[in-house]
């Protein structure tokens, strides 16, 4: 494992066996997924699940006691740079500056992997027009709607060229158009660039019959496997009926 | 390199190596950031440099008559209160923003800018040295911006039956005489570096360790308040000796004393002083650094708490051993 792994990995992440603990409180139990390339796979839990917990974990704010995680082959503990590298994150809460303009938040972005001036420059006016705001790129944040700010968030995390993408409930406050857009933009990034994307929601309607589906309850992963695997393995004729009756709870969602 | 022949947007196999260019790179990105939210807080600025000026042109005036300085290294001379306060008042402004800037970063571990921050692939303890520096760059502008109108406040000369003219060219003759000298606004540039870097990273390891920040109202309070105050920066010790032994002592312990004396000692080129004055200073037990006649006492300590404060803010912030974790973290459970 500590060789180079190799770049043509099937895998952009694999979760293997993670338990984190809060004092008494055990977070996450024992959990694995994968998220294969080309794939979006979408993390369903309720709220205190556990997914934001175990987003730490994959991006290192705190380390996994226990189980391994690997973002391309790269373990997170023993080659923390090569899987930072490789790793594109947005954030659930806002984490552009305010005061900055479009651009200068993803130039400080870029800085922060290195990139050089004259090659960040070039790569944000890409991103910036991948997410469709590149006319903006020279006004403040604070102009921008929740809907903008989440595609220029989404426009930051592709500037060092990740191979796997997380993004945690994205779509949280944000009104129905601007949820449509925000999902749409990564739907097709995943089907262009054959992107790994991690795709945290507590929100059913979000998932498309072609996704992975990995659901997580009380920090247990409960199903991994596609939509029509679900289906059949909770016997429902939809995805919110089978939640319902796999963890138990009265409700799917908050809405 | 390899990269920037692909085509637009497609992902990278192998990213580029983090050379020295990189790390350069994101240093200056990261100080960058700071400078800029610096500046679009404007009345940040103002307050920081209002602040000590009030205590110059207010209490130090008042406080001239009550409190006599005698003839102290690294002063040569009889010198006004002003003149006397001025480091502790740059000291003030070095304290202010680093715990300013602790407390943004815990608003930032909130907000999650910090996360931001912390998934750049550089090793965190670069990362928050870079952080630092970016913070010591910022209260670098401030102090000489008060520096400036401190000398000016100095140097003001006024003479009603003169015009006006001629009384700004006294007081820019004198701007050129009075103390410090000139090049004192150069040599004190490693002191006021360094003793930015060992406030910055006791806010940094405070910001670690702190939760959560109701106001600033609480780091005044427990931090700023009594760190001023039992130092040198508003009166000599031997006059607080004289007073209470014991308060003595604790200022002789605080960090923000040697911080104090070793930007005074380099307004006047100095880094401590002289060993045959230093002498009466060790026999009280309060130099133990002395190198070629020169007392190194304050650049020691500051160094020391510098090194020792910084470790404690990377261990804490480091993942598998860091506080972050064992508290819950940032955003986590959110």
């Amino acid at each position: 494992m500590l060789q180079q792994a190799p770049e043509t990995e099937a895998q952009t992440l694999v979760v293997n066996g993670v338990s984190h603990r809060f004092d008494d409180y055990l977070a996450l139990d024992n959990v694995s997924l994968s998220v294969p390339r080309g794939a979006f796979t979408v993390l369903l839990g309720l709220n205190g699940a556990g997914k934001s917990t175990l987003f730490s974990l994959i991006t290192r704010l705190y380390d996994n006691v226990s189980g391994e995680i690997r973002i391309l082959g790269n373990d997170v503990r023993r080659r923390p740079t090569a899987a930072l590298q490789r790793l594109g994150v947005v954030f659930q809460s806002r984490t552009l500056d305010q005061d900055l303009t479009l651009k200068q938040n993803l130039m400080y972005h870029a800085a922060l992997h290195g990139i050089a001036r004259r090659e960040a420059k070039i790569r944000c006016q890409e991103a910036l027009e991948r997410v469709g705001l590149a006319d903006r790129q020279n006004e403040k944040v604070r102009n921008l709607s929740g809907g903008q700010a989440r595609r220029v968030e989404i426009a930051r995390s592709l500037l060092h060229r990740p191979g796997c993408l997380l993004l945690d409930e994205p779509t949280v406050g944000l009104d129905i158009g601007s949820r449509e857009s925000v999902v749409g933009i990564v739907r097709k990034l995943v089907a262009e660039q054959d992107l790994g994307v991690l795709w945290a929601t507590h929100l059913i309607d979000e998932i498309a019959p072609t996704d992975q589906i990995v659901v997580l309850h009380r920090g247990k992963v409960l199903f991994t496997g596609t939509v029509p695997e679900f289906l059949a393995k909770t016997g429902s004729d939809n995805v919110r009926a089978g939640f319902r009756s796999i963890t138990g709870t009265a409700h799917g969602d908050d809405q | 390199m390899t990269t920037a022949a692909l085509p637009a947007g497609t992902i990278a196999e192998e990213p580029d190596r983090l050379g020295f260019g990189g790390y350069v790179t994101c240093l200056l990105g990261i100080v960058w950031r700071e400078v800029m939210r610096f500046l679009h807080q404007r009345e940040r600025f103002f307050s920081a440099l209002v602040r000590p000026l009030i205590w110059l042109f207010i209490f130090a005036a008042g406080f001239r008559q009550v409190l006599g300085v005698s003839i102290i290294p690294p002063y040569s001379t009889y010198v006004l209160y002003e003149t006397f306060v001025m480091p502790g008042l740059v000291g003030m402004i070095l304290l202010f923003n680093a715990m300013q800037s602790s407390l943004s970063m815990v608003y930032d571990r909130e907000t999650g800018a910090m996360r931001t921050l912390l998934v750049s692939p550089f090793p965190r303890s670069f990362l928050l040295l870079s952080k630092l520096l970016g913070g010591v760059f910022v209260a670098l502008l401030q102090a000489y911006t008060f520096l400036v109108i401190a000398r000016l406040w100095e140097a003001w000369t006024w003479s009603s039956q003169d015009s006006i003219l001629t009384n700004i060219a006294a007081t820019w003759q004198q701007f050129g005489v009075v103390d410090p000298h000139l090049s004192g606004y150069l040599t004190v540039l490693p002191a006021l570096i360094l003793s930015g870097l060992m406030l910055g990273s006791l806010a940094l390891f405070m910001s670690s360790v702190i939760k959560q920040l109701e106001n600033f109202a609480g780091v005044m309070n427990f931090v700023i308040f009594p760190m001023f105050f039992a130092s040198s920066a508003l009166y000599p010790l031997w006059r607080i000796k004289e007073s209470s032994v014991l308060l003595y002592e604790i200022c002789r312990l605080n960090p923000f004393t040697h911080a104090v004396e070793l930007i005074r000692f380099g307004l006047y080129g100095q880094i401590g002083p002289p060993v045959e004055q230093a002498a009466q200073a060790a026999a009280d037990g309060w130099s133990f650094a002395v190198v070629n006649g020169i007392d190194l006492t304050h650049l020691y300590v500051v160094v020391g708490c510098t090194l020792f404060f910084l470790g404690a803010a990377v261990y804490a912030y480091n993942p598998s051993k860091g506080l972050i974790g064992r508290r819950g973290g940032a955003g986590a459970g959110a």
